[in-house]
């Protein structure tokens, strides 16, 4: 009893018992095969995962990685770049307010004909979706650094390496963490669009072709996959929270108080 | 030694330091006071090679401030610890930007915290600490570096009453301990009186008196009548400036 109930208290599987109670209420309103009932669902989940869906799975994890790392590796320079330098900040500021409401999606025909039907054109098309909220993540990490902080740090005679390394990275690191999170919700959204088209693999397509066989259990087997998949990048970002930003988590309540 | 000569300083055409002059003799203290405005952190700021003065120089033993001067230790009134350093990672921070070895951080640094009752805090964070333990971590990280010019800025302002003077006796107990000469900028009468050698009254960006503070150095004397007449004097010239 202890244990179920120490299990009731952590707030993933709290979550997880939420959806599973609401699935099971759409699935007898309903009615219907259109919406499987859980245990159906999980079943087929199990015998899926041995059967192909893992390898979907896979391909969907390394478009959503590569594209989420370059997008960082794009993103956080030019983001400090614009936080840094007024003259980038002039240069690049209107451009990223012009390309940023485009909706990109629209863009796939065309980095399909540029990039070809592979990966790369999928990899981009998130790239260039997620970019602009690393980007901005970061410039405005920057902004936010309190003044007295980098008079501080000048004060100390750090050099412009020592700056970096002390003041401005760990600064933006919780910002650029947060906005990490909404990337990969957004990432996991325009990837089962992408993976719709000239592809045979990844788990947007393989919802989409259980539904086109409408075989419901395995669409929605596909999506429990696509959830998980989602709830293990989440935990994953969450754990590097928690290890690359300690002071974030401290609760100011508790402060010492007196000399 | 400290000579500021015909010292300038322009906020966007707005002249905040107009045409100051001041020495201060190396190894003592001098307090600096005046109304919020008047331009006494722009002059601290200039001390310390954070702005360069629109006009006039700063020496310091002879030499003309162009920088910042790795002699020269700052501690501001927001204590300027950084929020993801431990206390230990704030206090080495000057020492590592000086690329000393570790050995000698390791030691110096333990040394200081030590020294200033901070060692048992050495890993909290300082959103961990009191307002005063994260000054006396400010002060730890500044002692490090080994400085001949310690500079104040509102040091205290933040602080609650006992905690203030605890940490102005402090400050006192450095000054006789280190070779440094200390500048410290208040707003606050009481303790320009306590920590200042010399106090200097300043109004609109300029020097408007200079008072020798004969009771300087007596940890005592603020239960003392001449404590009471020596800030009465500083209150009278205060207003005298207009700036009371």
């Amino acid at each position: 009893m202890k244990a179920l109930l120490r299990l009731g208290s952590n707030r993933i599987i709290r979550g997880i018992l939420l959806v599973l109670a609401a699935w099971y209420g759409l699935h007898f309103a309903v009615d219907s095969n259109i919406v499987p009932s859980p245990h159906n669902t999980l079943v087929a989940l199990f015998k899926l995962v041995n059967s192909g869906l893992l390898l979907h799975m896979l391909y969907s994890l390394y478009r959503i990685t590569a594209a989420v790392s370059i997008a960082i590796l794009a993103g956080v320079p030019l983001g400090l770049w614009t936080g840094l330098s007024k003259r980038a900040d002039s240069i690049l500021s209107p451009v990223i307010y012009i390309l940023y409401p485009v909706p990109k999606a629209a863009m796939l025909p065309v980095l399909m004909l540029l990039l070809g039907l592979g990966d790369l054109s999928k990899i981009m098309l998130i790239i260039t979706i997620i970019v602009f909220q690393i980007l901005i993540a970061v410039r405005d990490g920057v902004r936010e650094i309190p003044g007295d902080l980098r008079m501080s740090v000048k004060s100390l005679g750090l050099s412009r390496g020592q700056t970096y390394i002390h003041l401005v990275l760990p600064a933006i690191l919780p910002k650029l963490i947060s906005a990490l999170r909404t990337c990969v919700g957004i990432s996991f959204s325009i990837l089962f669009f992408a993976e719709n088209f000239a592809t045979s693999y990844g788990i947007g397509y393989f919802i989409m072709n259980s539904w086109t066989m409408v075989n419901y259990t395995d669409m929605f087997a596909g999506i429990t996959a696509l959830s998980l998949m989602g709830i293990v990048l989440f935990l994953l970002i969450d754990k590097a929270e928690h290890k690359l930003c300690p002071w974030v988590f401290l609760n100011e309540s508790k402060q010492v108080t007196g000399y | 030694m400290i000579d500021i000569e015909g010292l300038y300083f322009n906020y966007d055409n707005e002249a905040v330091l107009k045409g100051l002059d001041l020495h201060i003799d190396a190894r003592s203290t001098c307090a600096i006071i005046g109304p919020s405005g008047c331009g006494k952190t722009t002059l601290l700021y200039c001390l310390a090679g954070l702005l360069k003065p629109s006009g006039g120089r700063v020496l310091i033993n002879g030499e003309e401030v162009k920088g910042i001067r790795r002699k020269t230790g700052v501690i501001l009134q927001t204590n300027g610890l950084l929020p993801w350093k431990r206390a230990w990672g704030n206090t080495a921070l000057g020492m590592k930007a000086r690329g000393c070895d570790k050995a000698e951080i390791q030691k110096r640094v333990s040394d200081a915290l030590k020294e200033l009752d901070m060692l048992s805090h050495k890993d909290k964070f300082p959103a961990q600490l009191s307002g005063g333990q994260r000054q006396r971590v400010a002060i730890a990280r500044t002692l490090v570096t080994e400085p001949d010019l310690l500079l104040l800025d509102e040091a205290t302002a933040a602080l609650d009453a006992i905690t203030k003077e605890h940490l102005q006796n402090l400050l006192l107990r450095i000054y006789y301990q280190y070779p440094i000469t200390m500048v410290l900028v208040t707003h606050n009468i009481e303790e320009a009186v306590f920590l200042g050698q010399s106090i200097v009254i300043m109004g609109e960006g300029r020097i408007r008196h200079r008072i020798e503070n004969p009771c300087f150095g007596d940890k005592d004397i603020r239960s003392k009548p001449e404590f009471y007449s020596i800030c009465a004097e500083v209150r009278k010239r205060l207003a005298e400036g207009g700036v009371l």
